[in-house]
């Protein structure tokens, strides 16, 4: 009897959670979907957002991430490298770096909203624009990105760089030819992890690139994420609902899109390195 | 590490000029750290200074114009908004776990787990646009206004739930083979084999999971600047509004300035610090258990 009933309990909590995640994507789409059309997706926002489209903001969007990817991927590549290839076990500054990339890992999202407004907006002169709000984000990113690297830099068998040296190849070219490639399942990972977490963010975008729903025409001006442009249609347009509901269908798919993108990437980096 | 003789082939012997560059991004890295250490402080400072901070404790209630700065309700919703949630998620992400490892049929099983992280990939801001418009108008029909301590909670138990499931079920999976076979060769049943052997063989891993979902719903600010009804009170009831120092943050940076926004950037150091202290327990739970 008690069996059962444990089995059941198990049971019943795994079929909770699907049943929640169920009852979210099925109201989003029951309440979005009429609202989606080619449209909805190319042409520029009326009337705060309530009809019209979301043209604008995906663009914006699209600028905050590929601003957050240019700094955060070269930086991080090369920290990750770093400390994968050229710290010993124990090596005080490498783990002194990791520490703070770990402390950073933990640090609330709207406190990064905070900095970035103090340090890139306010102090650095930028002010609410696109370029402010993807270098907060990729302050963000950059940890996880970094650590996820370094784990699939480290775990690439040692054999691998043996036979580059012997074979006398520089260093430089057996981290870019073999290395890379080879922690390349990893290194995609990250990628994923940090373009899922800058195109979901909303609390450290609000006060770094704005609010502004025109289309950006430079880095500099103020553009509205496709997050943020949901927070604000929920909680300051009434009436806005449905255009909220079929903009987050769009984000949704949108983080779909980008983790099938990276997985496709790197599978490809990874066939024509190693096996061609 | 390998230490190799650079290559006698190359003219320009480009591993002498790599290292340091990579040192130098490596070290940026740290810097960002350090420059958010320093400009919270620096934007906080009017109110840390000569003792100042004694008003976020000793002020009654939070009225930064009139130069009130109690943060303690707020830091109490915050709290009781965590606990809450962990206390539905826990359990719930416990029983995930265990299916994922003993009880999903091998079909199953890549489905479940793409859909703990699909939901764990959610936007909070998705979750909390649900919250608002499907879950507040079911509690404000049992009692308005609807957004409440109950909605927050229940949000952001559904957004921590993925966390604790896939750590519990990545701790599980740790535990060695022999130690389950060897309780199920004494006789102990499946409930008892995963209840009082596989549990707790699993338990630092759980325990950092626990800590670490903690630390996310401490610092989450979409779900309960959507659905906790903003409210500056002390949580004295399921079906209060609240408002939680993140939300609060997210709320008054618009037009805060002077001491006022000095506040604000305080109440963003007091929430890292607090965030931080999980983490580092999360991390020592892993350590050395």
């Amino acid at each position: 009897m008690a069996e059962r009933l444990f089995t059941w309990t198990i049971w019943l909590s795994a079929a909770l959670v699907a049943a929640a995640l169920v009852w979210v994507i099925g109201d989003l789409v029951r309440l979005g979907m009429a609202h989606l059309s080619l449209d909805f997706l190319l042409s520029v926002p009326r009337d705060a957002g309530r009809s019209g489209g979301i043209g604008p903001i995906l663009v914006s969007t699209v600028l905050i991430i590929g601003v957050t990817l240019a700094v955060a991927l070269p930086l991080g590549l090369m920290a990750a490298v770093w400390l994968a290839e050229f710290t010993t076990r124990g090596n005080a500054l490498g783990n002194a770096i990791r520490l703070s990339l770990d402390v950073m890992a933990g640090v609330p999202s709207i406190v990064f909203g905070l900095f970035g407004n103090a340090f890139f907006s306010i102090y650095l002169g930028m002010g609410f624009s696109i370029l402010s709000g993807g270098l907060t984000l990729a302050c963000m990113v950059l940890p996880v990105f970094i650590r996820t690297s370094e784990m699939g830099l480290a775990a690439v068998s040692d054999a691998w760089r043996h036979g580059a040296s012997a074979l006398g190849m520089t260093r430089s070219a057996a981290i870019w030819h073999i290395l890379l490639p080879a922690a390349s399942p990893a290194i995609g990972a990250g990628i994923m992890l940090g373009i899922g977490r800058a195109t979901a963010e909303t609390a450290a975008l609000i006060f770094t690139s704005g609010y502004v729903d025109r289309m950006p025409e430079s880095l500099l001006d103020s553009g509205r994420s496709l997050a943020v442009h949901i927070y604000d249609l929920s909680m300051n347009v009434t009436g806005g609902d449905a255009a909220a509901h079929a903009a987050a269908l769009v984000l949704i798919a949108l983080i779909v899109v980008f983790n099938l993108l990276a997985q496709w990437l790197t599978d490809r980096w990874l066939h024509r390195r190693l096996i061609a | 590490m390998i230490l190799s003789r650079a290559s006698s082939l190359y003219r320009w012997n480009i591993d002498r000029t790599l290292a340091p560059l990579l040192l130098l991004a490596g070290l940026l890295c740290t810097a960002i750290l350090l420059l958010i250490v320093l400009f919270l402080s620096k934007e906080a400072w009017p109110v840390l200074a000569n003792g100042g901070w004694r008003a976020f404790i000793a002020d009654n209630g939070w009225y930064p114009r009139e130069g009130l700065f109690g943060l303690l309700p707020m830091l109490a919703a915050s709290l009781v908004v965590m606990l809450g949630a962990i206390t539905l998620a826990a359990p719930v992400g416990l029983g995930c776990a265990i299916f994922l490892q003993f009880y999903s049929p091998p079909v199953l099983r890549r489905g479940f787990r793409l859909l703990l992280s699909l939901l764990a990939g959610m936007p909070s801001v998705v979750l909390g646009l649900w919250g608002l418009t499907v879950l507040v108008p079911l509690v404000a029909r049992w009692q308005p206004p609807g957004t409440s301590l109950l909605t927050a909670i229940l949000v952001l138990a559904m957004m921590i739930v993925p966390t604790m499931a896939l750590a519990g079920a990545a701790a599980l999976s740790l535990v060695p083979a022999e130690m389950i076979s060897g309780a199920a060769a004494l006789g102990m049943g499946p409930r008892s084999r995963i209840l009082y052997v596989a549990v707790p063989a699993a338990r630092r891993g759980m325990l950092s999971g626990v800590l670490l979902s903690m630390a996310r719903a401490l610092g989450e600010t979409m779900v309960l600047l959507m659905v906790a009804g903003n409210v500056v009170q002390y949580p004295h009831g399921l079906l209060e509004p609240v408002r939680a120092l993140t939300a609060n943050i997210a709320l008054e940076m618009a037009y805060a300035t002077d001491l006022h926004r000095a506040g604000l950037f305080a109440s963003g150091l007091l929430l890292t610090l607090l965030v931080l202290v999980l983490a580092g327990f999360a991390a020592r739970s892993l350590r050395y258990g």
